[in-house]
């Protein structure tokens, strides 16, 4: 299986994301965003980072790049594809998934080891995963809260397309945002589209993926945590059912 | 050559955290009785040409599309620099 995964510029974890597939077992494939070409992945991955300097509104840009013309007829054709923390800021801006995210509640930049409650454990993304456990990955963002009109808030809660919720256990962030990192409205952190090949969130799964380089397990140890490694493993499940 | 303001504000119903942050600030530097701060944007468009109706309209739809976020913006004005044009 080959798994793609796109450099825009100012992308920064592109390579973190390569990493994951491949230790996942798949074909990690390096895309470009001025290429019109997804070289026949089976899958894609948009990786975080700030692609073009965030100018405009993050993800603005990037949503006009070359290759994400052939990523959303991609996705519209039903191939996985995943955004992570920037690359769901630009699924939202091409409105391949619904909302925006706008500054953070407490407008500072927040790091950290996140906890997460899984909802949906039937998109191409999250199928290794139980319905509501919870696992934790790293959270970094400066533009993380989600925001989207009570409309699309109460079809998101109703169709089950909230895939991720953020959940208490965070050793530490601002007063006030102890389990909501960044003022998210109802604490969402991750949705999919409605037929849940799209699947878009504001952690970094790619950064929980091999002990001794993924977030501290309370009681396991440091930096031991590898709760990410699900995503790359339940998207090879779909796409070889 | 002539020029087109377009103006894009957060909606009213969207927390908007800078207009906090300055809002906050403002106290601080002893700038009293400002109730609240809301933070858009500008931007000028030079055109080439007169400014038709035309071009209005490719500029309204350039600012729907990509100056604008309609998730989270609205596009309050679009102004013909000298003359409104609402």
């Amino acid at each position: 299986m080959r798994i793609g995964v796109v450099t825009f510029p100012g992308t920064l974890d592109d390579r973190d994301a390569l990493r994951a597939v491949r230790i996942a077992g798949a074909e990690a494939v390096p895309l470009w965003h001025g290429d019109d070409d997804l070289q026949e992945v089976d899958a894609v991955v948009l990786p975080g980072g700030f692609s073009y300097g965030d100018y405009l509104r993050a993800g603005a840009i990037s949503r006009f790049a070359p290759v994400m013309e052939k990523v959303v007829d991609a996705a519209k054709g039903g191939i996985p594809v995943l955004g992570i923390c920037n690359g769901f800021q630009i699924l939202c801006e091409t409105h391949l998934l619904p909302g925006s995210m706008i500054k953070n509640a407490h407008r500072s930049f927040i790091c950290r080891d996140q906890p997460l409650r899984v909802e949906n454990n039937r998109t191409a993304w999250t199928t290794a995963y139980e319905k509501d456990q919870v696992i934790r990955i790293p959270l970094k963002n400066q533009d993380g809260q989600f925001v989207a009109d009570a409309k699309t808030l109460d079809e998101l809660e109703g169709e089950g397309r909230v895939v991720f919720r953020y959940t208490e256990g965070a050793t530490h962030g601002p007063v006030g945002f102890e389990e909501n990192p960044n003022g998210s409205w109802n604490g969402i952190a991750g949705i999919t589209n409605e037929y849940g090949n799209v699947v878009g969130l504001m952690p970094h799964p790619e950064h929980a993926v091999e002990s001794g380089f993924g977030p501290d397990e309370p009681g396991r140890g440091t930096r031991t945590g590898t709760d990410g490694l699900g995503f790359f493993t339940s998207v090879l499940t779909a796409l070889t059912a | 050559m002539p020029r087109v303001v377009v103006h894009v504000m957060p909606k009213p119903e969207i927390l908007d955290p800078q207009g906090k942050a300055v809002a906050g600030a403002l106290p601080r530097l002893g700038f009293e009785g400002i109730a609240s701060v809301r933070q858009g944007k500008r931007f000028e468009l030079e055109v080439e040409g007169a400014v038709t109706d035309e071009v209005l309209a490719t500029i309204r739809e350039a600012a729907a599309t990509l100056l604008s976020n309609p998730v989270i913006e609205d596009v309050v004005q679009v102004e013909v620099e000298g003359e409104a044009a609402h």
